[in-house]
Parts: C-alpha cells; structure tokens; sequence
C-alpha cells in the first residue's frame, strides 16, 4: 500500500502538465474524471490524458469529453455495428457514438483485437512494431491483455481498419476472434517458464490455434467457444471458469518426491512448518508422517497442488503426464456461473500424434453441440439441458468414475503460504 | 440518406441498407452491391435470393451456421470449404454484405 501511495503522489507531480486543459489547451475540462485521479492507484484517466497530450489526437479528446458526460447523465452511448477487414467476419468490436452532434471527435472509436503470441511471449521489437503501426493508425490506446486474451488496440475509424490490419499482417499479427466462433486461446507461460508444467502446452496452443483458425476468422457456430491451456493444476489460466474448453496438464502416478530436498526443507523451515502449512492444509488428507517422514498416499491425492507450490524443490508433479479436459466454465447466461465438469480425466500429449488425435476428439465435441445445441447457447448449457450421459454417447466418450462433479474438493482453496 | 437508381431514390439507413424491405429490386441490389464494390454474378444471386426468401419465411437473416450449411448441401461442400467459398463471394462477411444487398435490416449482435 505504502508503495502504491508513493505511485500516486508521483503520479499527482507528473499529472502537474495534465491539468493545463483549464488553461484553455489541448484537452477540455474534465472535473468528473479528473476526480479518477485522486485515488492512491494509478488511474486510466492519466494515462488517457498523456497520451492525449502528447500526440494530440483529436479522437482522444473526444473520447475523454463524451466519457465525462456519460459520468454526469449516468448513461452510456456506445453502440455496435458492424465492420470486418477482407475475408474476416470477426475480430473488430465497433463503437459508434451514439451522440456524434455532441461530441463529433468521439464518432467512431472501434477495437481491433489482436491475438496475444500463445504464452504471451514477445520480444520487443514486435512490441515497438505494434505500437508503431497502432499510433499510425488508430488512437494509441492498448490494453494487454483484454479478457478475452487479446491484446487490445482500442480506438480505430472504419476508413482507416483494412491498412492498419494489412500492415499489422505483414508484421505478424493477426485479429483474434470474435462473435459465435472459436475465440482466441490462452495458455499460461508453460514449460518456457515454469517446472510444473505438465505438457508443452505452448505447442497444443499453437496447433490447435492453426487447425480452427478459418472459424476464428469466420464464425459460424452456435456460440462463442474457448480453449484455455494452463500447463498444471494450479490453473493460471483460471481455465476451469472462463473456457468451454479447459485444458489443463496432470499427472497420473505419484508426485514425486526428493527425499533430499524434503529434508532440507524440514530443516530450514522447522517440523511444525511442515505438519501445520502442508499436511494439515491437504484438502483431502493424503499427506501423513510415517516414521517421521512425509508420506503422500497418491490415491487419496486430488492434485490440488498446494503442497507441491508449498515445497517446490521437494515435490514435483509426477513422471505420467498429460492433460484433462473440463469443458462448460463459463459466466452467467441462459443459466448461471458454471464451472467447468471434467469429460476427459486424462489423455497423454507427449508428440504430434497425440495433438491430433485430441484435435480430433474436439471436432467431434463440436459437431455434436452445433448439431444439438440451439443458437447463443454455450456448450455447458447443451450439455447441462440434454444431460452429461446424451453428451457422452453423442461424442464417444465413455463414462468415467473420474467425471466427477468437483474435480476439485473446494476451488476456493487458499492457504497462507 | 437514400440512393438513386434509373431516377428512383430509395431511403437507406446510415449504414447504407435498404430501409423499406419491399423497396427491393435486382437494380436496387447492384447498386447496393456497387457500394460494397460487389459484382454481381450468379452465384452472388443465387444466394442473395436464399437470403430473401429465407427472410419471408421466418421473418428474420439466418444465422451463419444456417447459410454454411445450406450452401454445404448444395454444392456437395464441406463446412470449411463452404465457409471460404461464402467469403469468397462476400469478402467482408456474409452477414455485413449480402444482407445489404439483398435487402434486409442490418443483423445485430456482435458477428
């Protein structure tokens, strides 16, 4: 807190220059918004302004004058419509103002999603080539990454979308998705980055983002459907909730365990660090001392990675690994929050074979719902209506003790570690 | 706002679509088709009028999935192959060029 103060009254210092609108500058008053500013966290609002400030963006201006008035009437006056690039039927979100008289500068105001590379690993030349090209076109304004796990180039006029899409294409980039198709995925840095990554989510990304890329583009489905990739348990994805279709790496031996290193562990943190933080903490008590050494009873464990993340050196995932699948997380709709059931307790995706055939499996899931599902339904909901065994027998799958209803013993599991 | 076609106008929204559905006549539709610089040919008729009746029918654009399918069957496609042959015809998107041209309101929702 102490540190976000500081961010706030350097902000205030540097928000001097800012305020030079009541001098009759570049921006108009703005006291509603300005008022963003006052809180100890960095605000949207300064941001705006700077960046207004210093290219001199008129469409900024117009944006910062109809949000101030929004404050003041309690309304909001975007609307949408519709406007694509050649050969795509998704991925730019309109804004049209619906006040344009008022505030002519705010007319138009469109997002072009961008598709984040799988990991978000960028260097930063293809950042600055990003930047670059958006301020060209557009307003300037970025946000990475949006909810959708796309980056966000927020603040484009209709005129000016198919050159800045060419020239974004010619770099590299391409739109993310949008409307009832196959949206862009998101996966968690992986084993790039991370020891508990149980398969090269990365890789599954990719491929699966280049088999589905045509309905991507062109969507034609009953709803929206998206894949997460989160390389372990611990879910960084939060794939469980926001994806149809979560992906996420296991194990289906024992954690392994170096007896070592536990030791070690033991030994710097104390025996009452381990019997009060890791075992009693297990959700489902497999963890036990056995002649004063940790035992782990791997029936009992349901991978819920809190003593794995409790002792990272000692214990790691186990030596068979793959992935599961949970499909139907999603937000409110027809019926409320769902969190996603698991349909394939495990599947091994170790080479290229094993990417196609779990491509395979999911046309098949898709055929099904596009068949079965009724429009602006989400997976979920069809499987939740006609029920989880029609689902089964419609895709193949055979029913599985381990298609239980809570993968998870308590989701909202958070130890003080 | 409106357009002028052998000396007849023809009231359009803002976003160029037709605003009385029986205004529409095949000249309407290649004027309207010249404004999203469309030429058109037989297969762009064929599913223009698909679209039309489809609309009489049930009173409403049928969905993209609809469309694919239909064409799909038609021509003894598969769904890819028909989704790219439908953007082939109407580059940007179905739902934005071949609904104005044949006529019917703007499709709303998020496509």
């Amino acid at each position: 807190m102490e540190g976000a103060k500081d961010a706030s009254s350097r902000e205030g210092h540097h928000c001097g220059g800012c305020h030079s609108e009541e001098n009759g500058k570049f921006l108009n008053p703005t006291p509603m918004l300005n008022e963003l500013e006052s809180g100890p966290w960095p605000s949207f609002v300064s941001g705006f302004k700077e960046l207004a400030e210093r290219t001199k963006k008129p469409m900024l201006r117009g944006v910062l004058d109809q949000l101030e008035y929004s404050y003041n009437t309690k309304m909001g006056y975007w609307k949408g419509g519709l406007v694509t690039v050649d050969g795509y039927g998704a991925g730019i979100i309109t804004r049209y103002s619906m006040i344009k008289d008022k505030f002519p500068e705010a007319a138009e105001f469109h997002t072009m999603r961008i598709q984040p590379a799988p990991g978000l690993h960028y260097n930063t030349a293809m950042m600055r080539e990003l930047c670059d090209i958006w301020e060209k076109y557009g307003s300037g304004i970025i946000t990475l990454h949006g909810q959708t796990g796309d980056i966000m180039l927020q603040g484009i006029e209709q005129d000016k979308v198919q050159q800045c899409f060419d020239e974004l294409n010619q770099s590299g980039w391409d739109l993310g998705g949008a409307g009832a198709g196959m949206r862009t995925a998101v996966s968690c840095i992986g084993q790039g980055r991370c020891e508990n990554a149980c398969y090269d989510n990365l890789k599954l990304h990719l491929k699966t983002l280049k088999h589905f890329v045509g309905v991507l583009h062109r969507p034609e489905w009953n709803y929206k459907l998206k894949f997460k990739f989160s390389g372990c348990p611990n879910d960084c994805t939060n794939a469980i909730m926001r994806s149809d279709l979560a992906v996420i790496g296991t194990w289906r031996d024992a954690i392994q365990v170096d007896r070592d290193e536990v030791n070690a562990w033991v030994e710097k943190k104390g025996m009452d660090v381990l019997v009060n933080q890791v075992i009693n903490l297990c959700p489902t008590k497999a963890i036990s001392l056995k002649d004063g050494e940790m035992h782990i009873e791997t029936r009992d464990c349901v991978r819920c990675m809190h003593c794995l993340n409790a002792m990272p050196k000692a214990l790691s995932p186990g030596k068979e690994r793959g992935i599961s699948l949970l499909m139907g997380g999603k937000n409110t709709l027809k019926v409320g929050v769902n969190m996603g059931s698991l349909i394939i307790p495990f599947m091994k995706m170790e080479d290229d074979e094993d990417i196609e055939a779990f491509i395979e499996q999911i046309e098949e899931i898709i055929d099904w719902w596009e068949d079965a599902g009724l429009d602006h339904e989400r997976i979920g909901e069809t499987i939740e209506r006609v029920g989880l065994k029609q689902f089964l027998d419609g895709v193949g799958i055979e029913a599985d003790i381990n298609m239980v209803t809570r993968p998870r013993d308590n989701p909202y599991f958070k130890a003080p570690y | 706002m409106s357009i002028d076609v052998n000396g007849v106008k023809y009231d359009v929204d803002e976003n160029g679509y037709l605003v009385n559905l029986e205004d529409w006549n095949e000249d309407v539709a290649v004027k309207l088709a010249e404004g999203e610089e469309i030429e058109m040919a037989e297969a762009h008729w064929d599913l223009v009028k698909f679209l039309r009746n489809y609309y009489e029918e049930y009173q409403i654009a049928p969905a993209v999935k609809v469309l694919t399918k239909a064409i799909a069957s038609e021509k003894g496609m598969d769904k890819k192959e028909a989704s790219e042959f439908l953007y082939g015809l109407f580059p940007k998107g179905p739902a934005l060029q071949a609904c104005k041209i044949a006529g019917l309101p703007k499709p709303t929702g998020c496509v």
